[in-house]
């Protein structure tokens, strides 16, 4: 059928959108975690879980979408990619648990000592939710043995130099868009420390890439010739030429005292960036060298039947999303918090 | 075969299920309940300008905002369990089940995560109507996320409008019928009923609490109990009505679950008798011990005396599900439920002679059975679940060949993670709740953000302190 092909193009690129929208909203979220450890006052902790206590629970949701959809909408490759990174998504689903309790918590435990335990839990949390999320990225990169319609590996294939690199990479980067985030919401002392901040993770974040972007080539011939093969190289050469472009940028906002918003956004362009490049690595396969994203789809009924809903409510979504955050807008006032 | 700490991968993977969808689904039955609850609560306060609506929808929002994020997160896990270990499963109904399961996610998750920041948080940041509304698209988000997901729940228990594919899996064939499939209206009119009547327990019991505490003259644990009580004395009654309907549609589309929670082994030609007690032995297809009231089973079920009841020796043994789990879990259900009738018609008793506030004997009955709901949800979810067992999918995909290709220990080491992480998490979140409830709303009842305890020097200064509880006091003036 025509239209089913369409549809399944369709349903990749929502998919992809929503994958996205989780990775920068919930980056920089956890990112505040991962950031704790080098913010030792407790007021100083109180307003940077502030500054996300409003729409953390949204942003959570878009990880709900996207492991809803793939379910939907690629059922087979949700069957074969879950027992296959079994272990990290249990990882990631528990490290979920502890962070987004401890926003609860955190306000309600009355002894030091409590307290010290839930920041530890959001930290805890935060570290190994983007961790296990990174290494289920480089899972999923380096390949997935499938048998029929089954995965058919042992249940630590997942576990390997590569992906450890793309976990580490993603802690760095997601702790990068969080230093960029308080950046843009407090000021004063705490925002100059901040920033120093989200320089030195910068750096980090730039190294993760290029450390990931240089190791994929060397996973399989695939991905070598979609990068560098001709004529393909001309449309793949102006991802990272941009990127390096961006990143400049990056540097000397962060380096100028008055651009609070600028760098946030800037990141944001940036990890889109580096989303657009696994799109090239990957596209159109749904699990990489295995199956196509035809192949995995669900049936055009199943299909079709969400896309109606869909194209109606994820502008819908985004529009009230966007307004929560319009509400919240603007500098903390570190006296006042929210309540 | 392989095991670990002698279960197989199926009984683990069942195991790692039930525990985790049990665990969620004591949340969003406490907060599917609340969330209405503050949403009149609001409502109440700005039409009335009653103080005592305000202090109560602070307090109760405390306890909500806990409850609502334990209801995300280990929400989070379930849109996974699917996969992780149900993977042949999701391959074969994810066409049919899994859109039903993307409609929840895009009209309610998203519903109630974004303005849940706006209702806990943005009173004074929007005003009091768009912060009202923030509250009702909450409460509406609750209603709606249950109504997706107890439809693909009654779908897997009377599948409906698909085909089955050349590749193995289901296809839709009629998204009306799947949707709205034979079970779906009475076990959708029950759930949320039960949810609501949780809540009404839970709030009831905290006021009772105070009650019997010496807070008799607190407008707010007057108010709280009283609405409870009408609650619990309306809906306990049409609780059991809506119960009584959903059985007598599950014995016609499934008979076997109904056999194994009536304990009827055997079939009865001339009428069948209700079993209060037994013990149902699988092995041996009889009730031991059984004390039962001739005919009355035909009665409830069939409405006539002697109508013939066919029993568990009509249905062969690889296809019964395990009757004393099913068996038991019926009982707890219904004897809370009249038990939850009674304490509503003793509120009625109490209210009438205009003792409702003074009768000790309510207010230690309330206090008892505030948990009784989550219990009673807990019990009727196993029964309805076990007794679909053999099946996953009932008459179609059987359990034992929907799970992942994974190995037991793999399960089971998860499954103790699960278990573990579990009762630390929750038995905390627990714990914070208790502890917010043990205080009465007060007078200026403060909001989410403000910590617990005596330490409250530093950050806030005593002036604004005054001025809130003074704004609290003559809310008119704000």
């Amino acid at each position: 059928m025509f239209y089913s092909i369409d549809l399944t193009v369709a349903w990749a690129l929502l998919l992809a959108f929503s994958v996205f929208v989780y990775v920068v909203l919930d980056g920089f979220d956890l990112g505040i975690g991962i950031l704790y450890p080098f913010f030792r006052e407790k007021s100083d902790r109180d307003i940077m879980m502030n500054s996300v206590a409003p729409v953390w629970d949204g942003n959570e949701t878009w990880l709900v979408l996207g492991g809803g959809g793939l379910f939907a909408a690629f059922p087979l490759a949700y069957a074969v990619i879950m027992p296959a990174v079994y272990p990290a998504i249990i990882a990631m689903l528990l490290a979920l648990i502890f962070r987004g309790v401890a926003f609860e918590y955190r306000w309600r435990a009355s002894s030091r000592l409590s307290k010290r335990a839930w920041d530890a839990a959001f930290i805890g949390g935060s570290v190994t939710a983007a961790l296990a999320q990174g290494i289920i990225l480089g899972a999923f990169l380096q390949g997935i043995e499938v048998e029929g319609r089954a995965y058919a590996g042992g249940w630590w294939d997942w576990l390997t130099p590569f992906s450890i690199l793309c976990g580490v990479s993603v802690v760095v980067g997601y702790a990068f868009l969080g230093a960029c985030w308080l950046n843009m919401k407090l000021e004063g002392e705490i925002q100059h420390r901040v920033r120093v901040m989200a320089r030195a993770f910068f750096v980090a974040t730039i190294v993760g890439i290029v450390a990931v972007s240089l190791a994929t080539p060397f996973l399989g011939a695939g991905y070598a010739a979609r990068w560098f093969g001709w004529p393909q190289i001309a449309l793949t050469a102006p991802v990272p030429i941009l990127i390096g472009g961006i990143a400049l940028l990056l540097l000397r906002s962060l380096f100028h005292p008055t651009r609070d918003r600028l760098p946030f956004i800037l990141g944001l362009v940036l990890f889109a960036l580096c989303f657009l490049g696994l799109g090239i690595s990957i596209w159109p396969l749904a699990i990489p060298q295995e199956i196509t994203i035809w192949e995995a789809a669900a049936p055009a009924k199943s299909q079709l039947f969400m896309f109606v809903g869909a194209i109606v409510l994820v502008p819908i979504i985004l529009a009230y999303t966007g307004y929560a955050y319009w509400v919240f807008r603007g500098k903390l006032d570190p006296e006042k918090g929210y309540h | 075969m392989d095991t670990f700490l002698g279960f197989d991968a199926v009984t683990l993977a069942r195991m790692q299920f039930g525990f985790t969808v049990a665990f969620h689904f004591i949340f969003p039955a406490v907060s599917i309940g609340l969330a209405s609850f503050l949403a009149v609560l609001n409502a109440l306060y700005l039409w009335t300008k009653n103080e005592a609506y305000l202090r109560l929808f602070k307090y109760w929002l405390k306890i909500f905002a806990i409850t609502f994020a334990m209801g995300v997160v280990s929400g989070i896990t379930m849109s996974y369990q699917f996969g992780t270990n149900w993977s042949v499963f999701s391959d074969i109904a994810g066409p049919v089940i899994g859109p039903l399961m993307a409609y929840e996610v895009l009209t309610a998750f998203f519903l109630e995560a974004g303005f849940l920041g706006i209702m806990i948080f943005g009173r004074d940041k929007v005003g009091p109507g768009l912060h009202m509304f923030a509250c009702l698209m909450v409460a509406v988000g609750t209603a709606i996320s249950a109504t997706w997901i107890l439809s693909v729940n009654s779908w897997m228990q009377t599948p409906q409008g698909f085909s089955i594919g050349e590749n193995g899996q289901y296809l839709p064939e009629d998204w009306w019928a799947i949707i709205f499939n034979p079970s779906f209206p009475y076990r959708l009119a029950h759930t949320l009923t039960a949810a609501y009547l949780t809540t009404a327990f839970i709030v009831g019991g905290v006021g009772a609490w105070h009650l019997l505490r010496g807070q008799r003259e607190n407008p707010g644990v007057r108010t709280m109990f009283s609405m409870a009580m009408w609650m619990a004395a309306i809906v306990a009654p049409l609780q059991i009505f809506l119960g009584d309907m959903h059985g007598i549609n599950t014995l016609k589309h499934q008979p076997a679950k109904v056999m194994a929670m009536e304990g009827h082994f055997e079939s009865h030609e001339h009428g069948a008798p209700l079993y209060l007690f037994g013990i149902p032995d699988q092995e041996a297809q009889e009730l031991k011990y059984a004390i039962g009231i001739p005919k009355l089973s035909s009665l409830i079920l069939e409405h006539d005396l002697n109508a013939p009841l066919a029993g568990l020796d009509t249905i062969p043994r690889d296809e019964q599900p395990p009757v004393a789990i099913v068996f038991w879990s019926f009982r707890v259900m219904v004897g809370l439920g009249f038990a939850m009738l009674g304490v509503g018609l003793f509120s009625l008793w109490a209210r009438f002679r205009a003792r409702l506030y003074d009768a000790k004997w309510l207010h230690r009955a309330a206090l008892v059975m505030g948990p009784s709901g989550l219990v009673a949800v807990i019990a009727g979810w196993i029964t309805t679940e076990v007794g679909r067992q053999p099946y996953v999918v009932y008459g179609a995909l059987r359990t034992s060949e929907a799970h992942s290709p994974l190995g037991a220990s793999a399960v089971g080491t998860s499954l103790i993670a699960f278990v573990v992480i579990y009762f630390v998490i929750f038995g905390a979140g627990v714990a914070y709740i208790l502890k917010l409830m043990h205080h009465a709303p007060a007078l200026g009842e403060r909001g989410v953000r403000v910590e617990p305890g005596p330490i409250r020097t530093s950050g806030i200064n005593p002036d604004r302190q005054m001025r809130e509880s003074g704004r609290d006091i003559a809310p008119e003036t704000s």
